[in-house]
């Protein structure tokens, strides 16, 4: 009901026809945004606030990314949750091509931000999951509470709401 | 300690063998290290390697066992003093078969070499990493000193 609802906004109806005119982008974007798949990606603490916020209270099904997926290839965004070390970010980065298009990066915490408050001068973390795979969308927090990620989840539908496939 | 029975019978067998007064470890030379945990094993029970560590002194390295014996209930220390340039040291994988990982793992974090492993590559970091970086002295490019606080 709800693309309905939006529906009148920017098509017009035929008069007499059950034909509906939108834009492709519109229903595209509509539908990307509205079904993130996220990849279970939990890498330390940040993964016990992103189940949290998958789970009722937050409800991350809201917006149509609850979905958590156990295989790179039914997804469309990596949630990385956590601190990510130098063996993992070679593991990191063959799931990111795994991953069908279009596809979409959130670094979540200080960790995958920067290599963290803690980690930062550690022999064998990685200074920011930005170096492996490009990031969409940085949740900062150590860890980011639930409300944090839910905004940067709303954060990434606008910014797929402005995509367009004339570029490509 | 120094009046239990395999403590006496340690330092009898292996005259070289040193009590440290604070810690309670008994310090061992190196060549003796695979008999003497074997002695322990054999003759009092100690079947249960707890632990086994290395440590960097800056001047010198050092290997620490754990053993306990669940028939005596009682711990034993072991330590052996390794030089700085290439530590080398027996495996005891043919005595303990948890030695396996430990030692693995003092090879990949402190570099210590342990002869007879029967597969001493590294365990936590990736197998193309170069350097030990549990040592105090080492170094790497990005690798930020902490901030004093």
């Amino acid at each position: 009901m709800a693309l309905i609802n939006k529906l009148p906004i920017i098509t017009e109806k035929i008069p007499g026809g059950q034909i509906i005119l939108s834009s492709v982008d519109f229903i595209l974007n509509w539908s990307k945004e509205s079904s993130l798949w996220p990849m279970s990606f939990g890498l330390a603490c940040c993964a016990i606030e992103m189940m949290a916020a998958g789970a009722a209270r937050y409800d991350m099904d809201r917006f149509g990314a609850g979905v958590f997926r156990a295989s790179p290839r039914q997804c469309d965004l990596m949630i990385v949750a956590g601190t990510v070390n130098e063996k993992m970010s070679k593991r990191l980065r063959l799931l990111y091509d795994q991953m069908p298009e279009p596809k979409y990066v959130m670094a979540m915490g200080s960790c995958a931000i920067s290599g963290g408050p803690y980690y930062y001068d550690s022999y064998n973390v990685v200074k920011g999951v930005d170096l492996i795979v490009p990031v969409d969308v940085h949740i900062p927090g150590c860890p980011p509470r639930p409300e944090a990620l839910l905004f940067g989840l709303m954060q990434l539908q606008k910014k797929i709401k402005k995509e367009s496939i004339k570029n490509g | 300690m120094a009046d239990l029975d395999w403590v006496l019978a340690l330092k009898n067998k292996f005259s070289d063998t040193v009590e440290e007064a604070l810690s309670g470890c008994l310090v061992l030379p190196g060549e003796d290290i695979f008999r003497a945990v074997n002695f322990l094993k054999r003759e009092y029970g100690f079947d249960y390697l707890m632990n086994l560590a290395a440590v960097d002194y800056k001047d010198r390295l050092a290997v620490v066992y754990n053993l306990y014996s669940f028939k005596l209930k009682e711990k034993a220390n072991l330590k052996v003093i390794l030089p700085r340039d290439n530590p080398a040291i027996e495996s005891i994988t043919e005595i303990y078969a948890a030695a396996n990982w430990q030692e693995r793992e003092a090879f990949d974090l402190m570099g210590i070499n342990f002869t007879g492993h029967p597969d001493l590559r590294r365990i936590l970091l990736p197998d193309d990493y170069t350097g030990h970086p549990l040592r105090k002295d080492y170094t790497k490019e990005g690798f930020l000193p902490m901030p004093a606080v």
